[in-house]
């Protein structure tokens, strides 16, 4: 189905992702009625704020995840590397009150490129498999955070007042953090779906040979792609630390296995080429929702694992009905040709 | 062992794989001997009780995934399905069912998570990976429903006692005796039947294999379900060894285990490694992780030799292998001008 | 043909298992399980001198924990001025196995006393009884372990008292007119906050706190994030709610946290147990006015003294045994060897500047 949305990006393609993505769209529009009609208060500013607010980090890494997984790949150091970018940004905010926000988004950008770049390389010049690059390094960089903390802990009194307040102030009535995560995944969806680049990402998930042989920069692209993953997770560390004020070496664990099911949910195929970043982005909104309309709807708490994993497993066989559908209208239209 | 798995397919790259078997088992070795001269109390035979007992689930787990990853699929569930027989166990039992009855139902039980995650993958066609993920939050999730965040705990002693305890004069762990049976027979399976060899087979090339009358759906099916009952088990000897049923028992394994298993020369690729190698990656991260600890050295500090080794044991044979190649390019060149 | 075998051979181990049930066996109703302890008593000698030299190990439920940190100096202290030798070790996730290898690690290295706040009051009994039979004095504080594994329990305050003082001050801050509250508390089998919570649901149910109605218990795991997620929940669900009573530390700072950033902040108390450095800001800011905890420097400090008394025979672990606990004074074991700690100190704003832990 690859190929199609590169040579026609006209209508069959734009049907297939238009259904895909609109299926998490009302599946999310039922959920948010079923719940509001429950209980009203599920759309009040202060809950809508508040679910919009835990979807935004999680949605952030979503977007480098997805461009990853597009291309092939996967990288599961991202929890990793966000616990040691909330723990970098927190130590530096703590002992240099005086810095300005921007200072603090910078460093997390940085410390999590410098993280993905070494992904990167190990990947592409040292020819080890992504998931056995990023299952270590998700060790290392855990090993090394756990490391220098050494069990202390950034406290929310310790940190600025401006870092926190950042977390709730508004920009013309939209959080900064949701603002962030749209500016991400608006930014990073346009680039992959109108420009060059993100086409040649699609290309070379679809077939990393052909894409080498067709004079696509592999390595470049390559490099790129997992540093922005990587500088994403540092951001999505920084917005953590900002919100949640209390840092310690264990921030984000376990948050690869959550971002991984968002891009999942959200449409992207595992073994890359097909799927969009604002897919993702909605599959980071849509798990969220699920998790805070179970405690609205007082469903047993326990049953929210349950039903994301189900949801996963639906999702991808969702993806491959349609796959086999497209698949079977592709020959179908090459045998009329 | 491992000149049989180089005998399988017999593809020169597969030496180099190989050769990492060997360095891994001797690095092994190395470890568990200094360690027993350097480190106080290591060598005792308490200290080995202790090691067994750690090393018991990763190293059983580890076990049929070994096959599935040289089929070149993965089982990331692993983890979750060990929670969610826990959980039943504690259910069970809490419901009056006697626990010859709870521990063949628990392992049963695992083969059902199992078949499932068999059936969505070779029925379906779907990728083993993402499927995986799927179960791994369903069979935690479901392990939570069933028993909340309570725990259960109060398993007979007779029970609970035996799997903490010792043969006899009290050196070798009861355990030893389940981890050794089953070590032997998936090895003699892996490296000594043609059910093995069509494993790699079906890693090296799935549609060769099938065009060569390999049944590889079929293979991969059972392959899940046998990983399944496997967890079960595992499920089981956990609940027993710390007493307590829970819901969160083995939770983050699943990333252990597969780490484990490429440490030890397995390919994510499928097609290559073998098992003496995969006993030799678990045992080597036990003994260092227990070594440590009695140095007072932080548990932190092998995250990153265990994250730095599973990277260098696929980086150095590339290099290796890259470094080789150039050397013989340019002797072929200087032969060539001369 | 496959579905078929599949079947066959499915249904032939269920038939195997219900086989193998049928002709009975160990079943929860028909187990004693009287797993007795592994020291034989021996008898106390109050006479005997503390030993010097003694190495103390201290086990938190996780390293990096704040409160435990808080803990266990008070043990450094102590063991400095016991002159033994002072070591801290532990999991770096509070979950129930992760103790046990810790334990483990400490009976190799043959430390004479372990101090251990246990994550599951069953999963560590058995490694603490086999450190029992290695000799090794095992003393549980902040959260027991099974009464059959250890030796001697130094509780931070009674039950009753921490769980009245919890209800009463509900009752102050939900109003003239009462109304909703809600407990935000660790995990759902955390021992002593189970235990407080039903003090304070018996409490809750005289006549005195008929102006309060508990809605929901919510559940934070001691983890910042979650808690933070169940307070919000909690504004959701009940909007009436007046007080979040939350009995841990974690808790009560990411409850106070996400109070004092919402719109909800003034209209909803937060109170109960936390740390005065934690709070310090939500109490200055007005989003919490009272709260109460004892020093938990000092609950390591005791631990520390009642685990050199049991290793140098002064005491055994038995009711009525008596020892000196250096600058807190003397203290009795009472019923099911445990040591109470005292009564814990209120904070409010104008108490919470002379307090630095």
């Amino acid at each position: 189905m690859t190929p199609l949305a590169i040579q026609k990006p006209r209508k069959p393609a734009m049907n297939f992702l238009k259904t895909r993505e609109l299926g998490i769209v009302l599946a999310l529009a039922a959920l948010i009625l079923y719940t509001t009609i429950s209980n009203p208060r599920f759309l009040s500013g202060q809950s809508i704020r508040d679910n919009l607010l835990n979807t935004a980090i999680l949605a952030v890494m979503a977007t480098g995840q997805a461009v990853v997984v597009i291309t092939r790949n996967i990288d599961l150091s991202v929890g990793s590397v966000l616990g040691f970018s909330a723990f970098t940004v927190a130590t530096m905010m703590s002992d240099h009150q005086g810095l300005p926000m921007i200072v603090a988004i910078v460093v997390g950008l940085a410390v999590g490129a410098v993280a993905g770049l070494l992904n990167g390389v190990l990947v592409r010049y040292g020819k080890v498999p992504a998931l056995v690059v990023t299952l270590g390094t998700l060790y290392m960089y855990r090993g090394i955070v756990y490391q220098w903390a050494g069990g202390s802990q950034v406290n929310a009194d310790e940190l600025p007042a401006h870092f926190l307040n950042f977390a709730n102030d508004n920009f013309l009535g939209i959080p900064w953090l949701v603002l962030i995560a749209l500016t991400v995944v608006g930014g990073a969806t346009l680039v992959m779906r109108n420009y060059r680049v993100g086409r040649e990402l699609y290309a070379m998930g679809s077939s990393p040979q052909a894409a080498e042989l067709a004079g696509i920069r592999v390595a470049r692209n390559l490099l790129g792609t997992f540093v922005l993953s990587g500088a994403l997770a540092g951001l999505a560390g920084v917005l953590f630390a900002a919100r949640f004020g209390t840092v310690d070496a264990s921030a984000g664990t376990g948050y690869e296995l959550n971002v991984v099911a968002a891009v999942v949910v959200g449409g992207v195929a595992v073994f890359g080429g097909s799927g969009t970043v604002w897919g993702a982005g909605l599959g980071a909104l849509l798990l969220t929702v699920i998790s805070s309309a179970l405690a609205v709807l007082e469903i047993n708490q326990f049953w929210q694992q349950a039903i994301v994993g189900a949801l996963i497993i639906l999702a991808i066989c969702a993806d491959r009905l349609v796959a086999v559908r497209i698949a079977r209208s592709l020959r179908k239209r090459d045998a009329h040709v | 062992m491992s000149e049989t798995s180089s005998g399988v397919s017999g593809r020169p790259d597969l030496k180099r794989f190989a050769t990492w078997d060997t360095a891994i088992i001797v690095l092994t070795v190395l470890v568990l001997v200094v360690a027993s001269v350097v480190v106080d109390n290591f060598g005792t035979s308490r200290n080995f009780t202790f090691m067994v007992l750690d090393l018991m689930p990763i190293l059983l787990i580890a076990l049929p995934m070994t096959f599935i990853i040289v089929t070149g699929e993965i089982d990331l569930s692993v983890a979750s399905t060990l929670g969610l027989t826990s959980s039943l166990m504690g259910w069970f039992w809490n419901h009056n069912l006697s626990i010859e009855m709870i521990i063949p139902l628990c392992i049963l039980i695992g083969a059902v998570a199992g078949v499932l995650n068999g059936f969505l993958i070779t029925g379906l066609g779907l990728p083993s990976l993402a499927v995986t993920i799927g179960t791994l939050a369903l069979y935690r999730g479901l392990a939570l429903v069933v028993l909340g965040d309570s725990a259960v705990a109060d398993f007979p002693f007779n029970y609970t006692g035996w799997v903490t305890g010792t043969l006899g004069d009290g050196s070798i762990p009861n355990v030893l005796i389940p981890i050794i049976a089953l070590a032997v027979v998936f090895g003699i399976v892996l490296h000594a039947t043609p059910i093995g060899r069509s494993l790699y087979a079906i890693g090296a090339n799935a549609q060769a294999a099938h065009f060569s009358g390999i049944r590889v759906a079929r293979t991969k099916f059972w392959l899940y379900v046998v990983s399944g009952a496997v967890c079960g088990l595992v499920g089981v000897l956990w609940t027993l060894r710390y007493s307590s049923a829970r819901a969160d028992n083995g939770a983050g394994l699943e990333l252990a285990v597969v780490a484990a298993v490429l440490l030890g020369g397995v390919s994510i690729f499928g097609g290559k490694g073998s098992l003496p190698g995969v006993i030799a990656g678990v045992v080597l991260l036990t003994a260092l992780q227990n070594a440590l600890r009695l140095e007072d050295v932080s548990g932190q500090a092998l995250n990153i030799v265990t994250g730095a080794l599973l990277v260098l044991s696929v980086l150095l044979p590339n290099i290796v292998t890259t470094v080789r190649g150039n050397w013989q390019r340019r002797r072929l060149r200087q032969s060539a001008a001369r | 043909m496959f579905r078929h075998r599949l079947a066959v051979t499915v249904s032939a181990a269920s038939i195997l298992t219900l086989a193998v049930a049928g002709c009975g066996g160990t079943t929860k109703e028909s187990t004693d399980n009287s797993t007795a302890g592994a020291q034989a008593p021996a008898s106390a000698n109050p006479n005997a001198a503390l030993k010097e030299g003694l190495k103390i190990a201290y086990l938190p439920k996780q390293l990096n924990n704040p409160y435990s940190d808080v803990e266990t100096s008070g043990g450094e202290e102590a063991v400095k001025e016991l002159k033994g030798e002072y070591k801290k070790v532990g999991p770096n996730d509070a979950s129930a196995s992760s103790q046990v290898s810790y334990i483990n690690t400490l009976i190799q290295q043959q430390q004479d006393v372990i101090v251990i706040a246990a994550n599951d009051p069953n999963a560590v009994c058995p490694s603490l009884n086999q450190a029992r039979a290695a000799k090794i004095k095992v003393v549980t504080f902040d959260s027991d372990a099974s009464k059959d594994c250890r030796d001697i329990f130094i509780n931070q305050a009674t039950t009753e008292g921490i769980g009245q003082s919890l209800a009463k001050m509900a009752l102050e801050q939900a109003g003239a007119n009462g109304g909703d509250i809600a407990v935000l508390s660790a995990t759902p089998n955390a021992t002593n906050q189970n235990s407080w919570i039903a003090v304070m649901k018996t409490e809750l149910a005289k006549p005195e706190y008929s102006k309060l109605k508990l809605v929901k218990i919510a559940y934070g795991n001691d983890d910042d994030q979650k808690s933070f997620q169940e307070a919000q929940g909690l504004m959701q669900s009940y909007p009436n709610l007046k007080v979040i009573v939350a009995p841990t530390t974690v808790g009560i700072a990411a409850a106070a946290r996400y109070i004092g950033s919402s719109s909800y902040k003034g209209k909803v108390a937060v109170t109960g147990l936390g740390l005065p450095n934690q709070m310090r800001q939500y109490v200055k800011d007005g989003t919490v006015k009272k709260f109460s905890l004892w020093n938990p420097a000092d609950i390591g400090y005791l631990a520390a003294y009642a685990g050199a008394s049991l290793s140098s025979g002064q005491i055994t672990g038995a009711e009525g045994d008596k020892f000196k606990a250096g600058k807190l004074g003397d203290y009795t074991v009472g019923k099911d060897g445990e040591v109470v700690l005292g009564p814990p100190t209120e904070f409010t704003a104008a108490n919470i500047d002379q307090f630095n832990f």
